[in-house]
């Protein structure tokens, strides 16, 4: 290439390439806009929300984060309890979701045969398209019933030495929750897993052949390892959507701040006490009260996202390719 | 090509200008979405009655509706809680609170054993606050005797998000249990002591229904809709009375309905007056801004206090009273553009 360019008699390169370099420049600074605005935009709702939730901040101060009574007729207001919510309603649905996303994605990619794959992708991506609260609805009427009728009962006889499984069977319950939110996060984990294995090259399967590994090695030393990084991504985009997924939790997670042990027991999300009380909230503490919450679920999705890049940097090689 | 754009674009300039010569005027309203059934129907019907003016109204919940008419933004709110005083100062003017219809909260259970049951206010703030826990409790049976309990635990269902119909459950409670007026107190959304919370009278009621042992508050015409099973409640006068239009519109009439018209009506001294229930009321300014929408508004609400009345029972909202109807007419004719 460069002997190439070099060939070229040097008025001749001026001139094929000066009005290119003028579309370059207007495409760089159409792209640094277009990147700023994302960042300004975040920003903008920060400060949004700081703004309206000054009133509730100077009023409860640190002891917002730290209690768990929620009184809006004391006007007492403390978002511990939603805080524990949506972080285990989230962790209780990645446990779900991963490892059946990865093994859908590994399926889809390594071992199904070629004509039951475009078919199964296509399903999967329909899931994706269903509406939250569409599932929500099917959560109350189909899935809570099932869950209470026949999954609890199980789990309760099977697992009720563990102080996760104790207490009385309601349905609606923070397991509920966090398996609605499971099934919600299921396609995005699997699409983007599914494309991320996809990019490994056939030459990283075909030397892990070549030494006499068999597929379940191929897989696991020449693919998984390989795209590890990529696979954390798509975990952590998934965990973005679980975090603040609202309206189909909110059905189904049985609206009541507590902070228990037991997963048959009712919970709350910061994004459900939002949806649930903005609409109704008439005085100016309650509703910066409600903005506040808003701003911590802001703050928890970012701290997390943050955590799961850190998480990333130490336990991930990140030199993309590495087989250990 | 060019001249057929330029013929479509007079066209399209053509439209626009006719459709603003013969525009309507457009009314906005915002507030509670209780009362929403009726007043969309009412907003139909009255453009039989006055073509040139059409009604905007969202329902985006009563705190909305509360925070646009003080804002201004729209030309009426809506309300199923009357204003706080805290609230009310902040106008910028008179505010008057216009109240439209009534409604009924009632208490669905789902207990197949029993085919009726009968409560009083006491034992139901009692449920509510996790003192009673079984159905076969001596104070349920004293209300009910002759009808064989069984050992099952209550599972309570309340409201989720903030609403006018837990308002008027939690506005009841406190009136007759001094025990829930200081513990939990009177909102659109509380700190409830025990339950599980569903959004909707829709998430209410199928949480009772697949429940078995579920009591909840659903609104009257939610009830009646899905056929649920709910108990007769004993009154201030000691009678036990069964939610209906009727019993709604009975306890309207034997409320003490003071000058402003922010009133409540839980508990009401009727003896045919069901307890649990509660008006919604239209918020407008005393003085109009603008003196054209302020007139169309005038006779808009005249017409629904009125003529708009005859339209509530079919949609299972109690109607106002004939005397509360001329005292709220009165006040209207106050209204200045």
């Amino acid at each position: 290439m460069i002997t190439a360019t070099a060939s070229i008699p040097e008025s001749a390169q001026e001139r094929m390439v000066a009005p290119s370099r003028f579309g370059d420049v207007i495409f760089r600074w159409l792209t640094l806009v277009m990147a700023f605005s994302v960042l300004v935009l975040v920003i903008l709702v920060g400060w949004q929300l700081w703004r309206n939730s000054s009133l509730a901040i100077h009023k409860f101060g640190f002891h917002f984060l730290n209690t768990s009574k929620w009184d809006p007729v004391a006007e007492e207001f403390g978002a511990l309890p939603f805080i524990y919510g949506t972080l285990i309603s989230s962790l209780i649905a990645l446990v779900i979701a991963v490892p059946l996303s990865i093994a859908t994605a590994v399926f889809l990619t390594e071992l199904a045969p070629m004509w039951i794959r475009q078919p199964l992708v296509s399903l999967i991506e329909m899931l994706a398209a269903i509406p939250s609260v569409i599932l929500g609805l099917w959560g109350v009427f189909v899935m809570v019933p099932f869950l209470r009728l026949a999954v609890f009962p199980w789990l309760k006889k099977t697992l009720g030495f563990l102080p996760l499984f104790t207490g009385p069977i309601y349905g609606v319950s923070m397991l509920a929750g966090g398996i609605i939110v499971a099934i919600m996060i299921l396609p995005i984990i699997t699409s983007v897993s599914r494309e991320i294995l996809r990019s490994v090259p056939d030459l990283q399967r075909e030397a892990a052949y070549g030494l006499g590994a068999t597929r379940w090695e191929v897989t696991r030393i020449a693919v998984l390892s390989y795209a590890k990084n990529g696979l954390f991504g798509a975990v952590v985009l998934g965990l973005g959507r679980a975090l603040g997924e609202t309206m189909a939790v909110t059905m189904v997670i049985g609206n009541t701040p507590q902070i228990v042990a037991s997963l048959f027991a009712p919970g709350y999300t910061l994004a459900s006490v939002i949806a649930n009380e903005f609409t109704e909230a008439t005085t100016d503490v309650y509703l910066s009260a409600l903005f506040e919450v808003g701003l911590v679920l802001f703050g928890v999705t970012i701290a997390v996202n943050l955590i799961a890049q850190l998480l990333v940097k130490t336990f991930v090689n990140t030199s993309a390719g590495a087989v250990q | 090509m060019k001249s057929n754009l330029r013929k479509l674009l007079l066209a399209s300039l053509l439209t626009t200008c006719s459709v603003s010569a013969f525009a309507q005027m457009t009314i906005n309203g915002a507030g509670a979405t209780f009362p929403y059934p009726i007043y969309s129907k009412w907003f139909d019907e009255y453009a039989k009655v006055d073509p040139s003016v059409r009604f905007n109204y969202q329902s985006i919940g009563s705190g909305g509706g509360q925070k646009q008419i003080l804002a201004e933004t729209v030309d009426f709110g809506a309300s199923d809680g009357p204003m706080s005083d805290e609230n009310l100062a902040k106008a910028p003017r008179k505010l008057l609170h216009i109240p439209t219809v009534a409604g009924a909260d009632v208490v669905a259970y789902n207990v197949p054993e029993i085919s009726s049951l009968k409560l009083d206010g006491e034992t139901l703030a009692n449920i509510f606050l996790g003192n009673i826990k079984k159905w076969n409790d001596p104070a349920i049976a004293k209300l009910n005797e002759g009808v064989k309990l069984p050992d099952t635990d209550i599972v309570v269902v309340h409201r989720s998000d903030g609403s006018g119909t837990t308002y008027i459950f939690t506005d009841y409670l406190s009136k007759v249990s001094a025990d829930w007026k200081s513990k939990v107190g009177v909102n659109t959304s509380v700190n409830w002591p025990c339950g599980l919370g569903a959004k909707g009278n829709e998430g209410v009621s199928g949480q009772v229904k697949q429940t078995p042992g579920a009591i909840g508050y659903v609104e009257l015409i939610y009830a009646m809709q899905n056929k649920m099973p709910f108990a007769d409640l004993k009154n201030a006068t000691g009678k036990y009375v069964q939610a209906s239009t009727e019993s709604v519109t009975a306890a309207l009439a034997s409320a003490q309905v003071p000058d402003d018209f922010r009133f409540s009506m839980t508990n009401a001294p009727g003896e045919a007056a069901y307890p649990i229930s509660g008006t919604t009321w239209l918020l407008v300014y005393e003085q109009q801004k603008d003196a054209t929408k302020g007139k169309k508004l005038v006779e808009f609400l005249k017409w629904a206090e009125s003529e708009g009345e005859k339209f509530a029972k079919d949609l299972n909202y109690a109607p106002l009273p004939q005397e509360l109807q001329k005292r709220v007419l009165k006040r209207i004719d106050e209204i200045k553009y």
